[in-house]
């Protein structure tokens, strides 16, 4: 087990300058995700225009892990239909807690380096957290979601 | 913890300790094992570790219910250990001295107890903000049912609570003090003997969380005049699941059970049950016997310590740790008490509390990262979560050096 593969550059750099890491005061859609855990706190902000997502972005404050996917996750779907948003969350999900090694992990582009997160258990629910924030707004229109 | 000055003590044989403890001979991750997470749960000598299983081996039967030979041991072994508790802890009588799961049921045990039955509309329950939640949530789970009202004595920036405010909190609505005697988050000791004269000054009966000072410190209740003492075996050594609700056989008997079940009663018809006494009243059902048994083999192991000497060297680690964490850059200490136990919070300005926990376990170092089931005292320092390194009696002072060599390892990483 490599820490490197855990923090990779691009969790580093997400971390240290978080894309997308502002208010959006005329959202329509929001979430705040909480991990009681460990105290990480995000909030995320989403403009649907129709079934697109013409803007997103995210605040609040956590562990190197949650905000580089939080990062990640504004990077990648900003301008994604909100089913292709789901479908990207599905798959996430699925590398995150599937036990069997992720077949295309390529296919995920940057967010692949995510998967790091699979041989630290503790850590998923950090990895996961921004992405139950962005179900839980698209889904139910904005209540706190937990990793608990 | 504070030593007198004058007291002498003989060397402190850390090595002789840590042979005890077969569990710290092992590596993780390749390295040494650097165990500094004691104050979330420490480690048993291998004398308990042996009177538990020599228990499974030979003796386990139930309890106070047979009159068959094991039954008989397992009754002695158990009921051996409430007097060595007794005696440890200095206790009037074996009858205070309640078997619980551990320091939460034990606080949860009073506040249902005594205080659902006693406490009334605009009564208050006078806490601290450096309560861990399990002296903190089943008081407000009391005052949602009575009405009486959570009342929460202010710390210092220096994480002491603030003696002034809490004698004025301290009135005649006052109905019962809740306070630790150490903070697991910030290791901070409170003056309890002095709290609880104050208290009995107006007649309020005191409980205190001794979850964090009976690994580190032997407490009398006698000469504390505590009226409810509450601790769990786990964080001093002893087998998880069990621990020890003191309290004063007047208030005891005063309070109903908590439980309903067997061993607490003396006969049962359908329409009235008579209580048995003290203290199988508050033991209901069958009891972690083999953890009982565990947690009398844990006293006999501390009873052999010299506790002088055990201070000294946990306040030269306390020392050691705090003045090298200092030469960290971005670190800052949270929790600077004048009096405190060998328990060292931290933030670093680069790395979040919960990374460093995954980089420096990579080093083979154990710390806990988080709020220390603490939120206020996390809102109180502004911070959303700390890292946390907690020393036993058997750790040692080059072990500070590989948390540090760590920290830095994790400020490197993240530069
Ligand atoms: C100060 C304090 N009180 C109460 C508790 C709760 O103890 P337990 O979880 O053993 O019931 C702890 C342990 O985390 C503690 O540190």
């Amino acid at each position: 087990m490599d820490l490197r593969d855990l923090y990779q550059e691009i969790i580093v750099d997400h971390n240290r300058s978080p894309r997308n890491f502002r208010k959006i005061d005329e959202h329509t859609h929001t979430a705040q995700g909480f991990n009681p855990l460990c105290g990480d706190k995000l909030i995320m902000y989403i403009v649907l225009s129709g079934d697109v997502i013409s803007d997103i972005s995210f605040e609040g404050s956590g562990c190197a892990i949650s905000v580089a996917s939080a990062s990640l996750l504004t990077e990648r779907l900003k301008g994604q239909t909100v089913e292709e948003a789901l479908k990207t969350f599905e798959e996430l999900h699925t590398v995150f807690t599937s036990p069997d090694e992720p077949e295309d992990l390529e296919a995920l582009g940057k967010l692949g380096a995510l998967a790091g997160v699979r041989a630290y258990p503790s850590r998923i629910k950090c990895a996961s957290l921004s992405w139950h924030a962005l179900n839980s707004a698209l889904n139910s229109g904005g209540v706190t979601a937990s990793t608990e | 913890m504070s030593v007198p000055a004058t007291v002498q003590t003989q060397e402190f044989d850390v090595e002789r300790i840590r042979a005890d403890f077969p569990i710290l001979h092992q590596q993780v991750h390749g390295k040494d094992l650097v165990f500094l997470d004691n104050a979330a749960s420490s480690q048993r000598p291998q004398s308990v570790i042996d009177a538990v299983s020599h228990y499974y081996m030979h003796d386990h039967a139930n309890v106070h219910r047979g009159v068959h030979t094991l039954s008989e041991r397992a009754t002695a072994a158990y009921e051996g250990t409430r007097e060595k508790i007794r005696s440890y802890i200095n206790a009037a009588s074996t009858a205070e001295i309640i078997f619980v799961r551990g320091t939460t049921e034990a606080i949860n045990l009073v506040a249902q107890s005594y205080g659902r039955e006693r406490f009334q509309p605009g009564d208050e329950i006078l806490i601290t903000w450096m309560e861990h939640h399990a002296n903190i949530v089943p008081w407000q789970m009391v005052c949602e049912k009575t009405g009486a009202k959570l009342v929460v004595a202010p710390i210092t920036q220096d994480g002491e609570l603030d003696m002034d405010a809490f004698t004025k909190l301290l009135t005649d609505k006052t109905k019962i003090v809740a306070v630790g005697h150490i903070s697991n988050a910030i290791g901070s000791v409170n003056p309890i003997k002095e709290i609880i004269d104050l208290a009995h000054k107006h007649d309020v009966p005191v409980l205190i969380d001794g979850a964090q000072s009976m690994p580190h410190t032997q407490v009398d209740m006698q000469a504390l005049d505590a009226d409810f003492f509450a601790f769990s075996s786990h964080k001093m050594f002893g087998p998880t699941g069990v621990g020890v609700l003191y309290g004063k056989q007047a208030l005891l008997d005063s309070m109903p059970p908590y439980q309903g079940g067997g061993d607490m009663i003396l006969a049962v018809d359908f329409e009235k049950t008579l209580y048995n006494e003290l203290p199988a009243k508050f033991e209901a059902g069958t009891p972690n016997i083999a953890g009982v048994v565990g947690l009398g083999a844990t006293i006999d192991y501390l009873n052999q310590l010299d506790f002088n000497a055990v201070a000294q060297h946990e306040q030269a680690l306390l020392d050691y740790a705090q003045e090298q964490l200092a030469t960290v850059p971005g670190l800052r200490i949270i929790g600077t008490a004048k009096d405190k136990a060998s328990v060292v919070s931290f933030v670093l300005d680069t790395v979040h509390a919960h990374d460093l926990g995954t980089i420096v376990d990579s080093e083979g170092v154990a710390i806990r990262t988080g709020h220390h089931c603490a939120m206020p005292v996390m809102d109180f320092f502004k911070v959303p979560a700390t890292a946390r390194a907690s020393f036993a009696f058997y750790n040692r002072h080059d072990e500070v050096d590989v948390l540090v060599a760590a920290l830095i390892k994790a400020q490197r990483m993240f530069a």
